[in-house]
């Protein structure tokens, strides 16, 4: 009996889901393991039934095993989505760093709606200024942007943004085999193969206005650790993943750029912030030297790390 | 009267809230990439009266990244969109190049320009296959179970073999040479994070003319069996007329997704080119009060704002379609041969909401020739492939042709360089007015009388599909 698996995008991008797909061949064949219910990305199941003539108050998602949840909640509609899921699902995968800690769009926990409202639709450069559209034939947006678990119960959490196709395809397999998935819980550091030669010079962090210093022609074994070359490299405190389970380097690292945090803490209700802070002083690099303390938290905004900067600004 | 009508309408759209009127709604819409539902209120005889289509998101990018570094930033907004965040990526770095006066070393413009031109590519199998196939291969009305890519992947096992092994092999090429794929990280402000080894060269080289004969195979495919076959309701489901926004290469009119000057052309075939640097001029944004997202249209036009099917005022389209008619020309000869044949047979331009499947097969086509020149150019191994940049005051708008459209991205930075205030209009976006007015003339063509089949129902999602939004 094929498992049957809902699939819901909510304060999302689509590159979980692309993510998914890029699972590829393997795709091909975990998907006559699989039966989809319900999945807006490829499939037409509707909330109001298939001729939209059902109870608005009702939305509709059918039963299902797995549910897979991409995006944090931003609106009433998301949350309203979130619920009908966890209604509807035995087990629910919180599926990316937008669902697992509130990813990028958790940096508007920094500004208020109305800061928001107030650029978008009265003083950008293009827009014909306008009120802001009436709440009342659109979804309410909530005061901030949530995890999934702010709102609703989560089971499983896939870190990552996108998360690895190795990660999805050993949860799907754990899930078909009846076990708890094993997913990486170190940090990306441990999955790094770059040379690191311990405490001492760096004083200060810089910006990443230049690349790197290495040599294209030699592997990354052979690249200084980019945090000892000052960059603000966040691998330290972040939850390794990207490199995926075949022994691959992280992602970024491979492009030969800083890791921006992308799979939020390395422990799950951990706060890259504070880790990253404690991690510099231990190594006597000032502090001060983080351009923008809210790039440490770009990827787990939410469960109320980022706040509001004070009005005004 | 047109104001009581607003007023039920404006009631029966209400979210959660009924009125006396019969509502449809559709409600996700389904296989396209963003979130959207559609409204159709049909009057006391079963007619369309009116319809609305809704994009639901607001997250809020223009805002939240004010404070945040600029050279940060082209990785945080390339999370706009998942599908095509090189896009996103690539017109974020070109802004950031423009506020801290970056020049960008040859190989470092080549390498940007060879992944845009990629990731297009993976954007147009994924649509073509995995979003709009299902309508044509299973047809509009075989029932929703089966109407999706696992139904293709059923009636059509050795096609879907090699459309998923293909669109994967174009992911990996881009993972192995630029380490992450989806949300990248290798543009950089003055350039790119990392040179192409000749070995590397070779590689890609090889896998990018296996490519271009999966493009080939895959137009000669849909010519055959998709557009040959298409009825002419299908043709005209959401047929408009409305002008058209691409870029072009300035010297010859080329089509050009990397950067160019962005030809405004009208309804009549009559253009206007512009440097990106005064896109406010010639657009404009429009606000309704029923949708989150706004309405570009043709300011410089001069006429207003208006979707009424009857007599629009400042439409434009963007996307496929869009590019292939402003273009004069594309520079390499397979796809060239393609859009002579187009031309002749749908004329310039062209206005059938259908032809923009056909147009997004002719771009993969210029897209794969493209990458293969470029792989073929020895000079995109220069090591050189960035400069430092300083962080200052300064004002950029960066400007790429994304899948779905033209990407506008406006920043300034204060003098250490954060961010303090951007403006972006991006692809989907752009088509937003268009895809209303596309829904409304399929809503009427397909509903009458009060009868509404789930066939209908997806034959007006079909013609939002075309738009890919
Ligand atoms: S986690 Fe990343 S890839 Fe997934 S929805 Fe969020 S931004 Fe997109
Ligand atoms: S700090 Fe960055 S470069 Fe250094 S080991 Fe960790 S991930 Fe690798
Ligand atoms: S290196 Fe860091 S930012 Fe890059 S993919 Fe890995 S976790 Fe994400």
């Amino acid at each position: 009996m094929p498992v049957k698996v809902a699939s819901e995008w909510l304060n999302s991008c689509s590159g979980c889901e692309v993510a998914i797909l890029n699972l590829g061949e393997t795709l091909l064949t975990v998907l006559p393991h699989l039966e989809f219910v319900h999945i807006p990305v490829l499939m037409d199941h509707k909330y109001f039934g298939q001729r939209g003539e059902g109870d608005l108050h009702h939305l509709e998602i059918p039963q299902a095993t797995v549910g897979l949840i991409s995006g944090g909640i931003r609106n009433q509609e998301h949350l309203e989505v979130a619920q009908a899921m966890r209604r509807s699902c035995e087990i629910i995968i919180a599926l990316g760093t937008c669902a697992t800690h509130g990813g990028i769009p958790a940096l508007m926990n920094l500004f208020d709606n109305p800061a928001l409202l107030e650029r978008y639709y009265r003083t950008s450069e293009s827009t014909d200024p306008h009120d802001p559209p009436a709440d009342a034939v659109l979804p309410p947006i909530l005061d901030r942007t949530y995890a999934l678990d702010e709102k609703i119960q989560v089971d499983i959490y896939l870190q990552g943004c996108p998360p690895h196709p190795d990660l999805i395809a050993e949860a799907l397999t754990a899930l078909l085999e009846g076990r708890e998935p094993r997913l990486p819980d170190k940090s990306v550091c441990d999955t790094c193969p770059t040379i690191r030669l311990g405490k001492g010079k760096l004083k200060k962090l810089h910006r990443f206005t230049h690349n790197a210093h290495y040599d294209p022609a030699k592997p990354l074994s052979e690249m200084h650790c980019l945090l000892e070359q000052g960059f603000q490299c966040l691998g330290p405190v972040t939850r390794a993943g990207c490199a995926g389970l075949s022994g691959e380097a992280p992602q970024c690292i491979r492009a030969r750029v800083p890791c921006q945090g992308c799979y939020g803490p390395v422990r799950k209700d951990g706060n890259q912030l504070l880790d990253y802070l404690n991690a510099l002083a231990s190594n006597r690099i000032d502090v001060h030297s983080i351009t923008d303390r809210a790039t440490v938290l770009e990827f787990s905004g939410a469960h109320g790390l980022l706040k509001r900067r004070a009005a005004g600004k | 009267m047109a104001q009581t009508i607003e007023a039920t309408a404006d009631q029966a759209f209400t979210h959660g809230a009924g009125s006396g009127r019969r509502v449809i709604n559709i409600q996700p819409i389904t296989r396209i990439e963003g979130h959207a539902r559609i409204a159709i209120v049909l009057d006391d005889e079963g007619n369309v009266a009116d319809t609305r289509l809704n994009i639901m998101a607001l997250r809020g990018f223009e805002k939240f990244i004010e404070g945040r570094p600029a050279e940060e930033v082209p990785r945080i907004v390339n999370r706009i969109c998942g599908i095509c965040p090189w896009m996103h990526h690539t017109a974020s770095n070109k802004a950031v190049d423009g506020c801290f006066g970056a020049k960008i070393p040859p190989a470092g413009k080549k390498l940007r320009e060879l992944m845009l031109v990629m990731a297009q590519i993976n954007d147009k199998i994924l649509h073509f296959f995995f979003l709009a196939a299902p309508d044509f291969v299973l047809g509009p009305g075989a029932d929703y179970s089966v109407r999706n890519v696992l139904g293709v992947v059923k009636a059509a096992p050795e096609l879907a073999a090699r459309v998923v092994k293909m669109r994967q092999a174009g992911q990996m090429m881009i993972e192995k040479f630029a380490g992450k794929v989806i949300h990248p990280v290798a543009v950089v402000p003055g350039g790119f994070s990392k040179p192409m080894t000749e070995a590397e060269r070779q590689e890609l080289l090889e896998k990018s003319r296996e490519q271009l004969d999966f493009a080939i195979f895959c137009l000669n495919w849909a010519k055959k069996n998709v557009f040959a076959h298409l009825d002419d309701a299908t043709v005209r489901l959401g047929e408009i007329t409305t002008g058209f926004l691409g870029t072009v290469d300035p010297t010859d009119g080329s089509l050009n997704f990397f950067e160019g000057v962005l030809r405004l052309m009208r309804p009549d075939g009559s253009y206007q080119d512009f440097s990106h640097l005064e896109y406010a001029y010639y657009l404009g944004e429009h606000v309704e009060d029923w949708a989150y997202s706004k309405f570009p249209y043709a300011r410089v036009w001069g006429e207003g704002f208006s979707m009424d099917p009857e007599n629009p005022k400042g439409i434009y389209r963007v996307n496929t379609l869009a590019r292939l008619n402003v273009c004069d020309k594309i520079s390499t000869p397979l796809a060239q041969a393609e859009l002579e044949e187009f031309r002749s047979r749908f004329g310039r331009p062209a206005q059938s909401t259908m032809l923009y499947h056909w147009a997004r097969l002719i771009e993969l086509l210029y897209a794969c020739e493209k990458v293969v020149e470029h792989l073929e150019d020895p000079e995109i191994t220069d090591p050189h492939v960035r400069n430092p940049v300083e962080p200052k005051a300064g004002r950029g708008v960066g400007c790429v042709e994304a899948p779905r459209g033209t990407l506008i991205h406006d920043y300034s930075t204060d003098k250490n360089g954060l961010i303090t205030r951007a403006n972006l209009i991006v692809g989907t976006t752009h088509n937003v007015a268009p895809m209303n007015m596309s829904i409304r003339q399929a809503a009427q063509s397909v509903i009458r009388h009060g009868v509404v089949t789930e066939e209908a129902l997806n034959r007006v999602e079909m013609a939002v599909r075309c738009y890919d939004p």
